[in-house]
């Protein structure tokens, strides 16, 4: 640990709190429709959308209504995308004329753009118009960051109601997260982004020579567009020579904005962050891994001040940055000790006065071991998924730790409030046992947590181990999914555990090294992001309705503080075992194995 | 029935349950607890798998397949026996009780009064509706109301209270119980129960366990059990694919075996917990009882744990039932020396404390302090509940003392005089809460009343400490008594209680239950008359004093078999104790698995991946000693924890999160490190017995 490394990642959490307070007291007003002045000259333009949409104020929702109002908005969502994918060839504003994209493809790429995975089976420069990114994608990553805000403000509902039937309404919900947060937000950010030098235009790719032609060999392609085996089945290659380059561009800094600030990660390029259009500078990068955790740590503070207590926020708060600031150290620990297979090949790898050291394969010179460090840390830990470097060359406990943070169930601050209604689920865990404890029935913020809530809260938490562990054991069975691993040993195992991993969890970020673009991911994938997602939404608004409908109790002595140390080490504690359980044995045979192959255990 | 607490280990009671552990291992039964259900699963998969290695096509040598199976099928039979046990703990509490049921011969009466020709029948014989003599020295033959008479009746049998207690016709007093006996008097009481529902039978019906029902917390509880077993069950599932990829990949080992992997799955899911949960439940009301408790469900006894606000009633709870001498207002004309003098001689044959309590203040007054005061040739006329009078006749003087309005009718009949100003001074000292006690004389014809003595109200020695641990544990405490504001305020003060309600009517107490109800708190009471019977029915425990009427025993939740409205705080102890017995046991149970998963990963993958030997942190000396001795562990921890999952987690009255350090630390973290000591241990054994 040196001091610039405690420096950098003091400054980064110093600026996010002091951002997320303000955010987070502003939400809480926000969604209760006390608007401060400065946004108040808005309000024509969200009553105009209820009237367009015939919403009525006031008429609050029972959570089954609101859970079919989110499932339906979500289906118009997939629809919608899928179709755009499906027609992009002759829909305006395609000037690469970008082909029609496969059925499974459009599938899995309109699940995951809805349900705020935006895993990315495809390369976004190759693959997508400029429609279909500003029409389909860009817009998912508002909507889907707006239907997790507003399933988490219906659950903050819950706990601050007494004796009520509904817990909100959802489409006035989802206009608020939209108009007041997630909009001035991004054109806040995509304009600074833009100082840096992310590209924002609808011009064609520009097309540049090279000052020196490269020689280089590529592989055949035939007439079906495979390409073409030799007798011994390796690909015939063919001598190809590169004269000009072409440079992607597109309206990215708009569409970053939101991919960061929504918790999406679906980069506009296929390099995600990595790309000099899409992440040019050190400073680029900060705002971009502040704007990841900006909304879910000031989730927490709206939280807090909804149920009348801060310190229950802070509490909630507290835990999530313990954890990441612990993987955090790992995941340095492991990326600055590189690996030592290098050094017995006399290759220095190691830091010194002269250079940095470190594993820097997969890596950015520009960002650097720390800063990939906090993206890779932060991006995971929150289910965004960009990356800044490519995950598939971190070594291996420096790949375990984004894994396992994406295992947890995506709590870790997690995605915009998807991270914090399923943190709230743990807590309910937590409390239950520690309610026991203390010999009495358990409650949490003066809702008395029963049967049915235990029952809402195990289906949220089996639901994502369900899917990423079922998953991995079908495609390491099955011929379609084995065929994707690249690389086969525990370095593959660890790829196809990342890859459900991710989807079920709604991350999005991916161990390259899969191939993943074929019907059988896209599909197994896709389904795993629906299941993930949707599963844990219906299972927290049943929650939500059920403790609205309860009485809320006063705190008393004999109340379990939820607010103080204890506590927060209750609910670290709770993550970290049913996520260190479900996961310890998959783990051992990925990255643990790898690891310790790699460091010479025997 | 004084003495229902018994050794842990009573041998026949332990063979008994063997037995009953057996007998349980039906799959009907076993499919009542999920998380035992899974393990009972696994081990008919293993004898399985035995079957087949025995006949030569095993994954694994028969030998070992069989060792894990039969430790398998003792972690089934461990948890049937901690439930047998507890149940049997139970049924012999409920023999105890049995005992008191004997035939008696009921003397039936043809009309509901005393002067009506009887027959006699046995007890078993008599239906709702009959109507009996009881006289003095008989035992009353089934429970019910008496309609005439006044008695005084030994209910010791069933409640361990030496003192006899008087039963009347009318009032709150009504109410007797089958199995006691009348020292005096006698009574006509009709029969309320038909055989077989009397009040001792449901009593025995409860603790045989026959009628449990699970609670709402275990309900709860039962739910997070499953999801664990189910997420255990996914973990341990998919490693057989995982484990031949693995080998696939690696090229060297073979997949893990079927045997390993239901080992694993039995060691993760929660059995510790789920073994025991049902033994906690019965214990629970089993401690119940040994209070002198019964609860007429395991709801009841939960519910107590989660009390907020409790109600007690002042006389008898909060301060002495009986109240003692405080002060003598002479009546004119009569000084106090004088009054003190009579209300000392009419007190010297009274033996109840009010009696001695007057002696003792007439003593100091007099400045007799230790003298024996003697009253030769004195006929003392005693208590009785017509008179409702006592006194001395001596040296030709008749001095009586006793309730103010009975005075007054004896001296008004004898010719005396009630003046004004004694009337005035029954009343004030009425007004302040305390009981007016009037002495009157009697010599010569001449009657005239001497002046009254005040009977005051004694909070109990301790109860203020009592409250205040109650405090600490977040429970408000409100007294509720029928004297004024002033007075009330003057007591509750002194006992050190949160609040109180004054004045209180039927409809004021239920009123107070509703409002904390409608706050969300939950409230428990005590109660014993008739007229308490809608708050008790209202409250969320409710406490009916076994000397109570019959219609306060069925609006209440609980009986108090001691009739002593103290027992409130032990009942909410009990009920906290038996929520963090689960709790605590299931901390302990999810943080054992940490050391079996460094025991079994290992093990289960020695031979694909060798480097994962460096998880072996225990240094357990082959694959399947390491299995094993985690299997057995996880085994017969549940047999070491029978004794605390019976008796209970020690409670401590502290704040909600000084238990919870506590307990995190005695049962998380110990949880975490004792199973690394004990596979450790058992894995050492293994080997020293050339066993593995």
């Amino acid at each position: 640990m040196n001091a610039n490394l405690l420096l950098q990642y003091g400054f980064f959490f110093a600026v996010l709190f002091l951002l997320a307070w303000p955010l987070g007291l502003y939400m809480a007003r926000i969604y209760r429709g006390d608007l401060p002045a400065f946004v108040a000259w808005l309000r024509p333009l969200e009553n105009f959308c209820y009237r367009l949409a015939g919403v009525r104020h006031g008429d609050d929702m029972g959570w089954r209504r609101y859970a079919g109002a989110v499932l339906a908005f979500s289906l118009l969502g997939v629809l919608a995308v899928y179709a755009l994918q499906r027609l992009q060839l002759w829909l305006p504003f395609n000037p690469q004329a970008m082909a029609n994209t496969t059925p499974d493809l459009a599938f899995n790429t309109a699940v995951s753009f809805v349900t705020n995975t935006n895993w990315q089976a495809y390369g976004g420069e190759t693959t997508m118009s400029y429609l279909t990114q500003m029409l389909g994608l860009a817009v998912q990553n508002f909507l889907s960051a707006a239907t997790g805000m507003a399933v988490v403000v219906a659950l903050m509902r819950g706990f601050q109601r007494k004796e009520a039937g509904g817990i909100g309404n959802f489409w006035i919900d989802l206009v608020r997260s939209t108009l007041y947060v997630l909009l001035p937000l991004s054109l806040i950010l995509a304009l600074a982004l833009v100082g840096q030098g992310v590209v924002q235009s609808v011009a064609p790719y520009a097309s540049v020579p090279l000052t020196q032609a490269v020689d280089y060999e590529q592989p055949k392609v035939g007439a079906d567009g495979q390409p073409v085996l030799d007798a011994a089945g390796k690909p015939v290659l063919e001598a190809a020579t590169a004269r000009e380059q072409t440079l992607a561009l597109g309206p990215a800094a708009s569409q970053i904005a939101i991919k960061h600030l929504g918790t999406n990660g679906g980069g506009f390029f296929n390099a995600n962050s990595s790309h000099p259009y899409e992440n040019p500078t050190p400073v680029s990068n900060l705002l971009q891994m502040l704007a990841i955790v900006l909304i879910p740590a000031a989730l927490c503070f709206t939280f807090g001040r909804w149920v009348g207590d801060l310190r229950q926020g802070l509490a909630i708060l507290a835990a999530m940055t313990a954890i990441l600031v612990a993987l955090l150290a790992v995941e340095v620990w492991a990326e600055q000790a590189g690996n030592p297979l290098f050094e017995r090949l006399g290759l220095a790898t190691q830091g010194s006065e002269l250079m940095a050291g470190g594993n820097m394969e997969g890596k950015e010179a520009r960002f650097g071991i720390s800063a990939t460090s906090l993206f890779v840390t932060v991006t995971t830990a929150v289910s965004c998924g960009a990356v800044n470097a490519m995950h598939d060359s971190l070594t291996p406990l420096g790949g375990l730790v984004p894994m396992w943070l994406m295992q947890l169930g995506e709590v870790v601050f997690g995605g915009v409030g998807s991270g914090l209604y399923g943190m709230l689920v743990f807590a309910i865990v937590g409390v239950f046992v520690a309610g026991l404890m203390i010999g009495r029935t358990p409650e949490y913020l003066g809702k008395k947590i029963e049967a049915y809530e235990m029952k809402m809260a195990a289906v949220a938490i089996l639901a994502t181990p369900l899917a990423v562990l079922l998953g991995t054991a079908l495609s390491l069975m099955l011929e379609a999914g084995a065929a994707g691993v690249f690389n086969p040993g525990a370095h593959g195992f660890s790829e196809v555990l990342y890859a459900f991993s991710s989807a079920a969890n709604n991350n999005g970020s991916a161990f390259a090294g899969l191939g993943a673009n074929t019907p059988y991911y896209n599909t197994a994938l896709g389904l795993a992001m629906l299941f993930g997602r949707f599963t844990i939404i219906a299972a927290v608004l049943a929650i939500a309705g059920s403790l609205a409908a309860k009485k809320r109790i006063p705190p008393s002595a004999g109340t379990l503080p939820t607010h103080t140390p204890l506590f927060v080490v209750l609910l670290i504690g709770t993550v970290i075992v049913v996520g260190a359980l479900t996961f310890l044995p998959s783990l051992a045979l990925g990255p643990v194995v790898e690891h310790l192959q790699m460091v010479g255990v025997r | 029935m004084k003495t229902t607490s018994q050794s842990l280990y009573d041998r026949a009671l332990l063979q008994e349950a063997a037995w009953e552990s057996v007998k349980r291992l039906s799959p009907r039964y076993q499919v009542k607890n999920p998380v035992m259900f899974v393990v009972w699963l696994g081990s008919l998969l293993t004898t399985g798998l035995w079957l087949q290695a025995l006949a030569g096509e095993g994954e694994a040598p028969a030998g070992f397949i069989l060792a894990i199976t039969l430790w398998l099928w003792f972690t089934v039979l461990f948890a049937n026996f901690a439930e047998a046990v507890a149940e049997g703990r139970g049924k012999a509490q409920a023999a105890a009780l049995k005992g008191l049921k004997k035939t008696v011969w009921a003397k039936k009466l043809r009309e509901a009064h005393a002067g009506a020709p009887f027959h006699t029948v046995p007890s078993e014989d008599l239906r709702k509706g009959d109507v009996v003599l009881v006289q003095a020295g008989d035992v009353i033959p089934g429970d019910g109301e008496v309609v005439e008479g006044v008695a005084s009746v030994d209910e010791s049998a069933i409640t361990g209270e030496s003192a006899p207690v008087i039963r009347e016709s009318g009032g709150d007093f009504s109410a007797v119980t089958g199995g006691t006996r009348v020292l005096s008097d006698w009574l006509v009481v009709k029969i309320t129960v038909n055989p077989g529902e009397t009040f001792l039978d449901r009593m025995i019906g409860m603790v045989e366990g026959a009628r449990r029902q699970k609670t709402p917390n275990e309900i709860a509880l039962t739910i997070l059990l499953v999801a664990l077993t189910l997420t255990f069950l996914l973990a341990t599932a998919t490693l057989l694919p995982f484990s031949i990829y693995s080998v696939g990949v690696a090229g060297s080992g073979s997949p893990v075996t079927v045997t390993v992997l239901v080992a694993l799955l039995v060691c993760l899911i929660p059995t510790t917990i789920g073994g025991l949960l049902s033994a906690i439940g019965v214990a629970g009301m089993g401690r119940m009882m040994e209070k002198n408790v019964i609860a007429t469900s395991g709801k009841a006894v939960e519910a107590a744990g989660d009390v907020d606000v409790l109600l007690l009633d002042k006389t008898g709870t909060i301060t002495l039932g009986n109240r003692q001498a405080a002060a003598f207002a002479p009546a004119a004309g009569v000084s106090e020396k004088e009054l003190a003098e009579a209300a000392l001689l009419a007190s010297l044959a009274d033996e109840t404390p009010e009696g001695r309590s007057i002696v003792t203040l007439a003593k100091e007054r007099l400045h007799q302090r230790g003298r024996d005061i003697h009253a030769d040739g004195a006929s003392f006329v005693h208590f009785t509940a017509q008179t409702r009078m006592s006194g001395i006749d001596w040296q030709g003087r008749s001095i009586r003392k006793g309730a103010a309005d009975a005075v007054k009718a004896h001296i008004l009949a004898l010719g005396g005089e009630w003046s004004a100003a004694v009337q005035q001074a029954v009343d004030d000292i009425a007004r302040r809460g305390a009981t007016p006690l009037a002495v009157a004389e009697s010599s010569a014809g001449a009657a005239r009343v001497l002046g009254v003595v005040e009977l005051k109200d004694i909070v109990k020695g301790g109860i203020k400490e009592r409250f205040a641990e109650l405090r600490r544990m977040g429970i408000k405490t409100v007294m509720i008594t029928g004297d004024n504001s002033l007075t009330a305020a003057a007591i509750a003060a002194e006992a050190g209680v949160d609040d109180f309600l004054a004045e209180a009517t039927p409809e004021a107490k239920l009123k107070l239950i509703r409002q904390h109800q409608q706050d969300g708190r939950l409230v428990a009471m005590t109660g014993d008359g008739t007229n308490d019977a809608p708050a008790l029915a209202q409250a969320d425990v409710a406490v009916a004093m076994n000397s109570g009427t019959q219609a306060a025993k069925e609006a209440g939740n609980m009986v108090d078999l001691d009739s002593n409205p103290t027992k409130l705080i032990e009942i909410v102890e009990t009920g906290k104790q038996m929520l963090m017995t689960r709790g605590a046991l299931t901390t302990f149970s999810i943080a054992n698995d940490v050391a079996k998963y460094f025991a079994i990963i290992p093990a289960a993958f020695a031979a694909t991946y060798p480097a994962l030997g460096v998880l072996n942190v225990m240094g357990l000396a082959t694959p399947a000693s390491a299995i094993l001795s985690a299997v057995i562990f996880n085994a017969l921890v549940i047999v070491a924890l029978i004794p605390l999952a019976l008796k209970g987690v020690a409670y401590r009255p502290q704040g909600a999160a000084a238990i919870l350090r506590r307990n995190l630390l005695v049962y998380g973290v110990g949880g975490l490190v004792v199973p690394f000591a004990g596979i450790k241990a058992i894995d050492l054994m293994l080997v020293g017995l050339h066993l593995a």
